[in-house]
């Protein structure tokens, strides 16, 4: 027989095994999931949820795809927050800090309290990611947020109203677009492909017979 | 950190590391491949799959989950919207939010079409988001199209439409290219040069990745384009049924509020189904690596108006989904962990096949090792073989995991397991629907006028089986070229009158055929409630 605990979804009282997860545990509950779901593999950020064990003072966020039960836990799933998303177009910003003051100036009004960093479902430092922002750093800002699944929990945490997930956003993309080292290899092959270079090679592909095809397969180099 | 049931293999695993890593294990040759998938792919289990009594797929064999939706009734009858008042027109409908509809609207967007995404979760909830091993393109010097070309075929089973593999490896540097536009941050060297691995079944390094995130950095760099260009999303709106013309080319869809249910009509001049994979169908009850809403939608409503299916009876099962802990059951392990060096041991200690093989291969060999020569894991709740990840901290030095794959180690850690130093459980997961609606180049399908498709729902451009890193490249390739033609063709297209008849005419070739049913299609969300609702 499995041990079961007791969970409370928004309140209310549920006994579950202890081995599910928070989400799991919502569908043995009979929850049928629309919102505050997606992937079930931590990876779309979906899933925000905040709990607090009974008794407990401290406040705590994860992805409900990713964290067990425990018992006397109370649950409030966040299944949307209202992130600041700013438009702007990729090909005509700014790549020095005076976009983010532009884009996203309350980073500035940032109080260094480090609730967003205690929030994090992904253990990210994400104060440190918005100083770097500050300072216009944004590879330093791409690297230190990339695992960010923009859940938004820490935005829901922040005194000063920034939504880190979009600042952290601009900055990925400004760094893999701008100062990430350009690649020589791949221009050249978009330019030898426009060039019409292997029309004959895939030509003759496209007509090969089957059983030339498993001939050339089956004896193919394959690099070390 | 594994209880004590699991240390004495973990001991001879430990034990066998060394001379391991050294041993290069022998390719199988085409004649053992093909003994191994007869005996062993779920795929060639004939008992699991139903022949189709009605639709354009008449007489052609298909898993029985899937044969149960395309063959079930709508969930709406023509006169329960009002087709003559659409709540929303445009040039381009797009159904779906992951890669392929992003894709397909920032090109019909750049092309000056109007287009809409219309998606039954968020954008962005799709198999895209959790890709994680890589996306490949032929663009090293020692690489060519042509060779990406016979790797993709040959691992394929010889089976792909060669013309839409053609445009797939030879629009593949392009691709990159875009996505490095973009923003998208892949993993480089000093230089510049992209930092490329194997995948199973390629005679290239021609992996790129953004660490083990890679489809996670990918869609969210393209949905925060889609946002930029002010696209409207319509999210939590499924489409239920589409909506065809009097002369019978698509043009629009029935929309359903995913928590009002209220029911929408969107008119369009053209239509992109890219609504993704099957993975939540679970057929033969396999665990997936796929995210919520992976139910085939497009499928069903491709073939209720009549839209032909391709090779829709293969389904991908990824050699490597977690077999413990529980809690992550099913979810994927990336093949870039065997790109790394990580290779597959049993519970003895041996290794039991080249770790790169191709995917089907690989996932047979695996099901072979835990039934018939009894060499698995008892994990409590399955079986399971070895893949050592410790390998890979050894070959490529300490560190190499948490720069290359981090999201593979936070995913054990969670749950006590550190991937550094021990090794992890895994069995074949249910990750990618080979087959989907046939299309030509263009992306149109091959017998409904103005209804393209993009991504997982297309069928026979990886033929019956698909290497690693082909999907992300396909749906950013036929994604792109979907907007772009979708968006060319609406310049051109005169609406007819709209009309739900395929409804009636579909229920009566049910009715005609005998079947006896009670499901309604598409799926939509899969139940994992455990209680008795109303």
């Amino acid at each position: 027989m499995e041990k079961l605990v007791s969970i409370f979804l928004f309140g209310k009282k549920y006994e579950v095994p202890e081995n599910l997860t928070i989400m799991t545990a919502m569908e043995y509950a009979g929850y049928q999931l629309v919102r505050g779901c997606g992937c079930r593999n931590g990876f779309c950020g979906a899933c925000a949820t905040i709990y607090r064990i009974k008794g407990d003072k401290e406040l705590k966020a994860c992805l409900a795809c990713q964290t067990k039960v425990e018992d006397n836990m109370y649950i409030a799933t966040l299944p949307f927050f209202p992130l600041v998303k700013q438009v702007y177009d990729i090909e005509n910003i700014p790549v020095t800090e005076s976009v983010m003051m532009q884009l996203y100036p309350e980073i500035y009004a940032c109080i260094g309290c480090n609730a967003c960093t205690k929030s994090c479902t992904q253990g990210l430092n994400v104060m440190q990611y918005i100083a770097y922002a500050q300072r216009g750093d944004f590879e330093k800002c791409a690297e230190e947020s990339f695992d960010c699944v923009m859940c938004g929990v820490c935005s829901s945490r922040c005194p000063a109203g920034i939504s880190h997930p979009q600042v952290a956003m601009l900055a990925r993309r400004i760094n893999g677009k701008y100062l990430a080292p350009g690649c020589g290899h791949l221009e050249d092959r978009v330019k030898e492909i426009k060039n019409g270079d292997f029309n004959e090679l895939i030509e003759a592909l496209m007509q090969k017979p089957i059983e030339e095809m498993k001939e050339l397969y089956n004896t193919r180099e394959i690099e070390k | 950190m594994y209880s004590e049931k699991f240390q004495k293999s973990i001991a001879a695993v430990e034990a066998a590391r060394e001379k391991n890593i050294a041993l290069e294990p022998e390719r199988m040759t085409a004649k053992q491949k093909e003994d191994l998938l007869a005996a062993f792919h779920p795929d060639y289990k004939k008992d699991e799959f139903a022949e189709l009594k009605i639709g354009p797929n008449k007489g052609e064999k298909v898993p029985t989950e899937l044969a149960e939706i395309l063959q079930a009734h709508s969930r709406i009858t023509a006169d329960s919207v009002d087709l003559t008042k659409p709540d929303y027109e445009t040039d381009v409908l797009i159904i779906g939010g992951g890669g392929a509809g992003a894709s397909a609207a920032i090109e019909a967007n750049e092309a000056g079409a109007d287009v809409m995404i219309v998606t039954k979760l968020r954008i962005g909830d799709a198999n895209t988001m959790m890709a994680e091993g890589g996306i490949q393109a032929a663009d090293k010097p020692n690489d060519s199209p042509a060779i990406h070309f016979v790797d993709a075929f040959g691992g394929g089973h010889f089976a792909a439409k060669r013309e839409l593999l053609a445009k797939l490896v030879c629009d593949a540097p392009e691709a990159i290219q875009w996505l490095s536009n973009l923003g998208v941050e892949f993993d480089k060297d000093a230089d510049g040069t992209m930092v490329t691995t194997h995948g199973g079944g390629t005679s290239r390094k021609r992996m790129h990745a953004a660490k083990d995130y890679s489809g996670a950095e990918i869609m969210r760099t393209l949905r925060d384009e889609v946002f930029n260009r002010n696209i409207p999303v319509i999210d939590f709106t499924a489409a239920i049924e589409l909506i065809l013309d009097e002369n019978g080319n698509a043009a629009g869809a029935v929309l359903m509020n995913m928590e009002t249910k209220e029911l929408l009509v969107a008119k369009a001049k053209t239509v992109i189904i890219a609504t993704g994979g099957a993975g939540r169908m679970h057929y033969q009850g396999f665990p997936t690596s796929n995210h919520y809403g992976a139910t085939a939608d497009g499928l069903v409503l491709g073939y209720r108006v009549g839209a032909k299916l391709l090779y829709a009876e293969t389904l991908q099962y990824h050699p490597t989904g977690v077999a413990y802990p529980e809690q992550i059951f099913g979810a994927l392990v990336t093949e870039k962990v065997r790109s790394l060096g990580a290779k597959l041991v049993n519970g003895n200690g041996e290794v039991f096949m080249h770790p790169l093989e191709t995917r089907d291969v690989a996932a047979a060999s695996i099901i072979r090792e835990c039934s018939e020569r009894e060499n698995g894991v008892d994990t409590g709740s399955g079986l399971g073989v070895w893949l050592d990840t410790p390998m890979i901290e050894k070959i490529g030095g300490e560190g190499t995991i948490e720069k290359r794959i981090p999201a593979m180690m936070r995913m054990f850690e969670k749950y006590g397991i550190d991937i550094r130093k021990e090794p992890i459980l895994v069995y074949p997961t249910l990750h990618y629907q080979n087959g989907g609606l046939d299309i030509t180049a263009d992306g149109m399908t091959t017998n409904v006028q103005n209804l393209f498709v993009a991504g997982e729902a297309v069928g026979g451009i990886h033929g019956k089986n698909r290497l690693m890193g082909n999907s992300l490249l396909d749906i950013i390739v036929f994604g792109r070229s979907a907007g772009i033609n979708a968006a060319a063709k609406a310049k051109n297209v005169t609406l007819g009158k709209l009309t739900l008849a395929h409804i009636e005419k579909f229920e009566k070739e049910i009715e005609s055929a005998g079947i006896n049913t009670e499901t309604v299609s598409p799926k939509l969300l899969p139940n994992y409630t455990k209680t008795k609702n109303i």
